[in-house]
């Protein structure tokens, strides 16, 4: 009785005879049901992506365990020769390093995808009758959960240290939201090199060699204007770091409209150009 | 019950398509009728999976057109990929995720509603032997469940054509069995299947018809009757006790059969194709007459079979070259991709 239960897992319980009735009844076509809808498509992908963390959770490593050693790093790396103190220096510091972690985290999006689209699976999504960006924008849903989750790590750390925002509950919100689109937006680059690229190995080089600059040569450490001038012309035009003053001002409580104009304007262009551009390489693959 | 079981499912002409340097279809012209089998038999790097590929809109010719069930499949393709399915050469399902929830996930996105996508993931998973296994990982199903799952999600919305490639590869004898009687249930329910496959046999139990694929172009044409008897129809294997009789075994059997003999690697073996069409024996006759007179020449034979051609055989007869060495031009190929 007891052993009825006991399953071996490499070994099957019965051997399969396929019987043609039983195959019969499931091949009976049925009405063909309305294709779903652009954003229905979409969020089913998206929920393959929350499946894909239910069953591999260990890929929630890069959204916790890396977001909290950037915090702790340059807090106390920085703090003292910045600031007065590392407390000090993190109520300035603590959205950079958000925007600084999260827009790093992007680009796994692009070695998700480069590695997926080596599998089949793929090969049977682009033949399904869907919107064809679905695949790749629910793909894009589910990094946003993990942007916002790496956001929540990092505002949890930042708390217990200190950090103490003006603009409260609201203002934090309003700037993890500017953070959370500027990052969708920004994920299609990585689709695009995702796509491109030969080998994980090189997404993830050229991913570093874009991430580096775009989130170093801004305001994320220090203020620009200690800067030479050269380099402020580079820290002013850099999306990140309009983004970087668009959250600052939102969690302190005012907000930087030039700013938060100038990040809304930079996340359209990159949906369109890089959008466009993985769409035209997801379609001639 | 069938949705449509006459005219072309597939209508190609001249279907080009190259990886860098490799031309991976030199111009294939293929007429699949609808409601049938059809097999393309070919080495690896043949160009049978590039063929797929394009039919199934996944890649574009450069050259040439196709259409499925008359709509073009690079200007219409999404008219094509409403009627068909596509379970490829290496599983089509994601790994990470469990039997159940491939089947809900791709039922989803083909527009059913959740409470149907689950029921319909049910009823496939145990018409496909698989309920058990039905909340474990894709990744730890054995070979031929794999298979399964894989055929299962390409029939969740019972396409009008299916593509299979290669669907038996690597699989045991018992799942290829198991495979064989699913795609034989698939296409007495009115789809079209088109079948890549590198074995003989398998074309021969399930096609109605079969292209020779090589070199990225259809080389023979016809029903798997056709095809045999324009080759052969089987192949007599032979091992001598003495290597040295060889030679003299080589002459008894050239007379008796009347056909070139082939001498193997194996010092003591021997090769001939009998059954050849216009002989007026049949292959099994032709063969007791070869075996008479070899022991009346005093030579004796340890090992000896009559087997249908392999694909090699076949392969030889068409073109005068082996099918093996293809596999680098597979190599570069992926490489190109």
């Amino acid at each position: 009785m007891s052993n009825a239960t006991t399953t071996t897992t490499d070994r099957a319980p019965s051997v399969y005879v396929p019987s043609a009735e039983a195959l019969a009844t499931v091949l009976a076509p049925g009405a063909r049901p309305p294709r779903p809808s652009a954003l229905g498509a979409s969020l089913t992908f998206g929920w393959r992506a929350m499946l894909k963390i239910k069953h591999v959770p260990e890929q929630l490593f890069d959204v916790t365990a890396f977001p909290i050693i950037m915090v702790l790093m340059f807090t106390y790396l920085f703090g003292g020769a910045l600031a007065d103190s590392p407390r000090d220096y993190l109520q300035f510091f603590l959205p950079g390093i958000m925007v600084t972690s999260v827009v790093m985290i992007t680009m796994y999006t692009g070695l998700g995808l480069n590695t997926d689209i080596e599998k089949g699976v793929f090969d049977r999504f682009r033949t399904l009758p869907v919107w064809r960006p679905a695949a790749l924008v629910g793909m894009i849903f589910g990094d946003v959960l993990r942007y916002i989750l790496a956001a929540l790590v990092i505002l949890g750390v930042g708390l217990a240290l200190g950090f103490r925002p003006d603009g409260g509950v609201g203002g934090v919100a309003a700037g993890i939201g500017l953070l959370v689109v500027f990052s969708f937006a920004f994920s299609w680059v990585w689709t695009f090199f995702g796509l491109v690229l030969r080998s994980e190995k090189s997404v993830m080089g050229v991913s570093m060699m874009v991430l580096f600059p775009l989130t170093f040569l801004s305001n994320v450490f220090v203020e620009p204007s200690t800067m030479p001038g050269w380099l402020q012309a580079f820290v002013n035009v850099n999306p990140v770091t309009q983004l970087v003053a668009a959250v600052r001002a939102a969690m302190s409580g005012s907000s930087d409209p030039s700013s938060t104009m100038w990040l809304l304007a930079w996340s359209v262009g990159f949906v369109v150009v890089f959008g466009t551009l993985t769409m035209y390489r997801y379609n001639r693959r | 019950m069938s949705r449509r079981t006459t005219g072309l499912a597939i209508e190609a002409e001249g279907l080009t398509r190259s990886f860098g340097d490799t031309r991976a279809l030199a111009g294939i012209d293929l007429q699949v009728p609808a409601g049938t089998v059809y097999g393309l038999l070919g080495p690896n790097g043949a160009g049978k999976t590039t063929a797929v590929r394009v039919l199934a809109t996944l890649l574009r010719p450069d050259g040439g057109t196709a259409r499925v069930f008359g709509h073009n499949v690079v200007t219409e393709a999404d008219a094509v990929r409403s009627r068909v399915s596509l379970t490829g050469q290496y599983a089509s399902v994601d790994e990470d995720l469990t039997g159940t929830e491939n089947l809900v996930l791709l039922a989803r996105l083909l527009g059913l509603k959740k409470p149907a996508a689950r029921e319909r993931a049910a009823a496939l998973l145990a018409a496909f032997g698989l309920t058990d296994a039905s909340d474990r990982q894709v990744k730890k199903y054995s070979g031929g469940m794999r298979r399964r799952i894989d055929i299962a999600a390409s029939i969740l919305n019972t396409p009008d054509l299916l593509f299979l490639d290669e669907p038996t590869t690597g699989l045991d004898p018992r799942s290829r069995n198991q495979v064989w009687e699913i795609i034989r249930a698939v296409v007495a329910h009115g789809t079209t299947v088109l079948l890549t496959t590198q074995y003989l046999d398998e074309a021969d139990q399930l096609a109605g018809r079969i292209a020779v694929v090589d070199h990225g172009r259809v080389i023979a044409e016809g029903t798997p009757g056709e095809l045999k008897s324009s080759v052969g129809s089987g192949t007599v294997h032979l091992r001598l006790r003495d290597p040295g009789q060889r030679p003299e075994a080589e002459k008894v059997l050239q007379a008796a059969l009347g056909v070139p003999v082939q001498l193997e690697a194996d010092p003591v073996a021997l090769l001939a194709r009998v059954g050849e069409a216009g002989s007026d024996l049949d292959a099994s006759a032709q063969a007791a007459r070869a075996l008479g007179d070899l022991a009346r020449a005093g030579i004796v034979v340890d090992d000896f079979s009559l087997g249908q051609p392999s694909l090699d055989e076949v392969f030889l007869a068409l073109t005068d070259h082996p099918a093996v060495p293809a596999d680098e031009r597979d190599d570069q190929l992926e490489a190109a991709r």
